[in-house]
This record gives structure tokens, sequence and C-alpha cells, in this order.
């Protein structure tokens, strides 16, 4: 096997993501299933955070409806780097769709931590960031300094082009911090913040 | 419009984006097929339309619960062959209740050439039930209008996850012009 990265990231992912949704008050957010989940949970509960606890590979997929649906809100995925290995067609899809209010930030460590922390392909040589470019997303970048977390903010709130932040956090695991799992009550009050009945 | 193009055109198909246009679509998912591609060129050229080409039919799934999720209907558009790739994604639909409507144009049922086609159409069914997904189906075209806009109306206003299965006799026989 082809292991590439042998260098971990060195950002705390829950002081990070913390940070990022401090600074972007006004963003509808949905959370790739395991860490991500428990990571925006961790950060304050927010009626405008949609939480997957299943469904692999569709937060950013879902995310592009969403930001169909609501051009004038930021929309925001958290997920993790083999949340979006499965995904990594739906790139492709935002790419050829560019929503200008859609930011996708990957909480990357190259491993698959719910499941015991094994590789994952962006420790064996996928550059998630090279895919994001390649399908014409308006930017990407890859973030090993925890202070750009000021910079994704300012792209989530200007609204004015759709791109990928991959965060190259440390493969450290915190205590799970759980969101509620009843999809049914988290669809309703997210639809609820939008004025929308539930349904 | 070439000829081959003009020998797909169908007035059902017609039928079904009018049923889209007056049941309030704004977004229509899909990996196309020859059967849907009426309606994929009408959607595009619907100005308050979004057609969204997807790479792999999960995505679709995603995607218009994410639409329903920020207030706006969606379809999802796909061959039988799709279907099977969706199956995890539709726990999405399960457990969240989602309103859910797709078009599903059937191939390895009717006098089908490729065998390939064969094992998931004879699944297509079984596996949108398996996982909850109300199956209607449309075997004649003077049919399709009313059982489209019946399954656009139980996800809609009754909150059901519907599949409609039009059956490859509505398409005809795909002409193979062996060189």
């Amino acid at each position: 096997m082809n292991i590439v990265r042998t260098q971990q990231g060195s950002i705390d992912r829950r002081e990070f993501v913390k940070e990022l949704i401090t600074a972007c008050p006004d963003a509808l957010i949905v959370s790739g299933l395991g860490s991500p989940s428990y990571d925006v949970y961790a950060a304050g509960d927010r009626d405008e955070n949609f939480y997957l606890w299943g469904a692999m590979g569709g937060a950013a997929a879902m995310a592009l409806g969403l930001a169909i649906a609501q051009p004038n809100k930021p929309v925001l995925v958290i997920t993790g780097d083999g949340e979006q290995l499965m995904g990594m067609g739906s790139l492709a899809s935002i790419g050829a769709q560019k929503p200008k209010n859609l930011t996708l930030v990957i909480l990357d460590n190259g491993h698959y931590a719910e499941t015991g922390m094994q590789m994952s392909h962006t420790s064996l040589g996928t550059d998630l960031v090279g895919i994001a470019k390649a399908c014409n997303l308006d930017w990407a970048q890859t973030v090993t300094d925890s202070a750009d977390v000021k910079m994704i903010a300012q792209h989530v709130n200007a609204k004015n082009g759709v791109g990928l932040a991959n965060v190259l956090i440390q493969a450290h695991e915190y205590p799970k911090a759980l969101p509620a799992r009843d999809g049914v009550y988290i669809k309703n009050r997210f639809r609820a913040t939008l004025g929308l009945e539930p349904f | 419009m070439d000829a081959k193009e003009q020998s797909l055109v169908h007035p059902w198909k017609d039928e079904i984006f009018q049923i889209f246009k007056t049941g309030g679509i704004q977004q229509v998912a899909y990996v196309p097929d020859a059967g849907h591609a009426q309606v994929i060129k009408q959607v595009h050229a619907d100005k308050d339309m979004v057609g969204i080409p997807v790479t792999t039919e999960e995505e679709g799934v995603a995607c218009v619960c994410g639409a329903w999720l920020g207030g706006q209907k969606s379809v999802l558009l796909m061959q039988s062959s799709g279907v099977g790739n969706c199956v995890n994604m539709f726990s999405l639909i399960k457990n969240c209740n989602f309103p859910f409507l797709t078009l599903v144009t059937m191939r390895g049922e009717w006098a089908e050439f490729n065998q390939w086609q064969t094992p998931m159409g004879r699944a297509t069914q079984t596996s949108f039930e398996m996982m909850g997904i109300n199956v209607l189906r449309a075997d004649r075209p003077e049919t399709v209008a009313d059982v489209v806009s019946a399954g656009l109306d139980a996800a809609f206003l009754g909150g059901d996850a519907v599949a409609i299965l039009l059956s490859q006799s509505l398409i005809g026989r795909k002409k193979w012009d062996v060189k």
C-alpha cells in the first residue's frame, strides 16, 4: 500500500469547529456522520444544524440541494475525509452548479476515527484540494494553520463563491458528544428556523 | 431535433413536465436516460427550475432531501440500473420522513437486448419496497399523467416516499444500429 502522508495535521478539531461556527452565526450547517457531527454539536447545539448519523457520502450533495433552495443563506458542510471520499462525485456535481453560498470544510485526519483509525485515501495519495480544483470549484485550499479559520469564515459569510477547505487536524479522538438522533426532530426544527412548516 | 431524437418524443413526457411545473417542482436532479431526455431538456429551458446532473443516483437522493430541508420541492429522475446505487442513502428518507418522489425509466423487462440491464431491472421494485418506498407503475401512455400526478400529491401533500416506474414498453425498443 502506498502510504504517502505520515505527517499528521496539528489543528485541534474541536477548537477549530467551535471558532468557525462562532464566526459564521448565520450558516446553515450539514455535518457528516461520526466525529464531525460530534464536533459541530460540541460547539453548541443550534437549530440551524442538520446532523447526519448515517447516509455516508451524502453530506455535500444534501448541502447542494439546500444551497440552491436557500440562495441568500450561507450553507456550510462540516465533514470528514472518509465521508467526503465516499461522496467524491458530488464535488463534480457541485462544480457543475457552483452555488455561491456553499462552503465545504473537510476535517482531514487521514483516518477513519469512528472505526478504529484505519488509514483513509488522503493518507494514501488522494488530494481532496486537487480534486476540488479539478471539479471547477471557485476556491480550494489546504489549511494547516488554525488562524486560517478567519479566512474560511470570510468565504462562508461573503457567499461569493463555492469552495472547499481541507483542514489538516490531529488524529486525536475526543469523547463523543452526541446530538439528537431523531431525524424528524432535526429536520423539523431546521425547517422552522427558515419559517417552514414541520413536514 | 434529429430523426433519432424525434422518434423518442412522446406526449406523455410533456405531461410529466407539466405536472412538475404545476406541482411547484423547483429542482430536478438526474442521471440521464433516453426516456427522461425530453423532460430534462424542458427543465433546463425553464427559468423557474434548476436541473442538477449528478454523477451517481445516491447523490440525487441526498440532494432532493437537501432541497426539501431548504423549502423547495425536488424530484429525482433515474434509470432502473441506478436504483441499487441508492439503497443505503434511502435511510435518509426513512429516518427523517422526507417527502420523496422519483421517476424511474425501466430496463431489463421488455424486449431487452442487453441482458446486463436485467438483474437490476428485475430487482428495482423490491429494492424500493425493502427500504420503505411506495412503488407506483405506469404501463400505458394514457395512464402516465394520472400516476405521476398521484405520486406527486402523495409525496408533497401526504409526505410519502414514492417511486414511479415507467415501463420499458412505454419507451419502446431501443434501436441498436450495429455496424
